[in-house]
């Protein structure tokens, strides 16, 4: 059987680090109708745009990790909202219809 | 995040301590709380017991800002005792839904290696196994031997503890004999009515594989409170 750790997001993120990689950790603070992941889902992403974890059912990872990029040079969080009422949402998807909020930190 | 709290967080994980993280949204101060933390304020120690409850996460706003209470649980964990066939898928599957699976059975031909690849196997008969262990709330006990010699005493010991989940492989027929000894071990109705034998949902399930889907259903719906 796999180690569980090797999806563990924070595992991952502590990992990075000690590789002396950049990395940002983003974590569903909230959601709103049908979600796919619920309110405390992460994902650690690295300085290169690798990442583990889950934050959505894919629809908005690619725009997370983006963020994240960004955290990681500035070292200021961001606090990132996607639904359909969001002209953003169109760009990446989310077709279940819901409303998300994740907060990307920076793992100094 | 600073290291030192994300490496405390592992920390605590590690040992199988419950802990809950604690963010400002605002300033992004971050913080761990761990259960009988008396140094923290009262709302927020209520936040966190009931995060840790619900294994749920949420906002919660404060006089001076707004929160975010992660509460991380020790891990999930369970015990199959009797190496047998349907052990193997439940065990893989069990695995994947994010389960630290512990395989009882002294007999030294079942738990081998090469039948359960990378699962922690022990070998002591269960009257000695899972005490040891000791068995929580995170903890789902699943007996599949139809032996009353390896079946009894795991469920004598899961039935001592609070473990969210007890089910035991078996008929009707087999059950109900394996109830009446269990009253003569001294447990009343209201403790045998946890066990759920005959183990798993029904539905209709033939080979191992989909016997073990039914008894994750099962143990899934018993852990998120649902009733199928």
């Amino acid at each position: 059987m796999a180690d569980p750790n090797n999806d563990d997001p924070l595992e991952r993120a502590a990992g990075w680090r000690d590789q002396g990689l950049g990395v940002a950790l983003a974590t569903v603070i909230e959601t709103w109708g049908s979600s796919p992941r619920p309110a405390g889902s992460q994902l650690s992403v690295n300085e290169s745009g690798s990442f583990v974890g889950s934050v959505s059912g894919g629809c908005v990872e690619g725009a997370v990790v983006e963020s994240a990029q960004q955290v990681i040079r500035t070292g200021s969080p961001q606090l990132l909202e996607f639904g359909v009422s969001h002209e953003q949402a169109w760009e990446v998807g989310l077709a279940c219809g819901g409303r998300v909020r994740i907060y990307v930190e920076r793992v100094e | 995040m600073k290291r030192e709290v994300l490496e405390r967080l592992q920390e605590h994980r590690a040992a199988h301590r419950p802990v809950v993280l604690i963010t400002d949204l605002e300033s992004g101060e971050q913080q761990l709380i761990l259960p009988g933390d008396d140094a923290v304020a009262p709302g927020l120690r209520q936040a966190a017991r009931d995060a840790l409850a619900s294994d749920r996460s949420g906002t919660v706003e404060t006089a001076a800002s707004r929160v975010f209470v992660r509460p991380f649980n020790p891990p999930l964990r369970l015990v199959l005792v009797g190496a047998v066939h349907i052990a193997q898928p439940l065990a893989r599957m069990a695995g994947e839904t994010g389960y630290e699976v512990i395989v009882v059975d002294p007999r030294s031909a079942f738990a081998t290696e090469s039948r359960f690849p990378g699962v922690r196997r022990l070998s002591e008969w269960p009257d000695a196994a899972l005490p040891a262990l000791s068995l929580d709330s995170r903890c789902a006990v699943v007996t599949l031997t139809h032996d009353p010699k390896l079946d009894d005493p795991a469920l004598d010991a899961a039935l001592r503890s609070d473990v969210f989940y007890i089910g035991s492989l078996g008929s009707r027929k087999t059950h109900a004999s394996r109830l009446a000894r269990l009253r003569v071990r001294g447990f009343d109705d209201d403790a045998l009515a946890r066990i759920r034998g005959p183990v798993g949902l029904a539905i209709g399930a033939r080979s191992p594989a989909e016997i073990a889907v039914s008894i994750l259903a099962e143990i899934t719906a018993a852990l998120r409170r649902a009733t199928p």
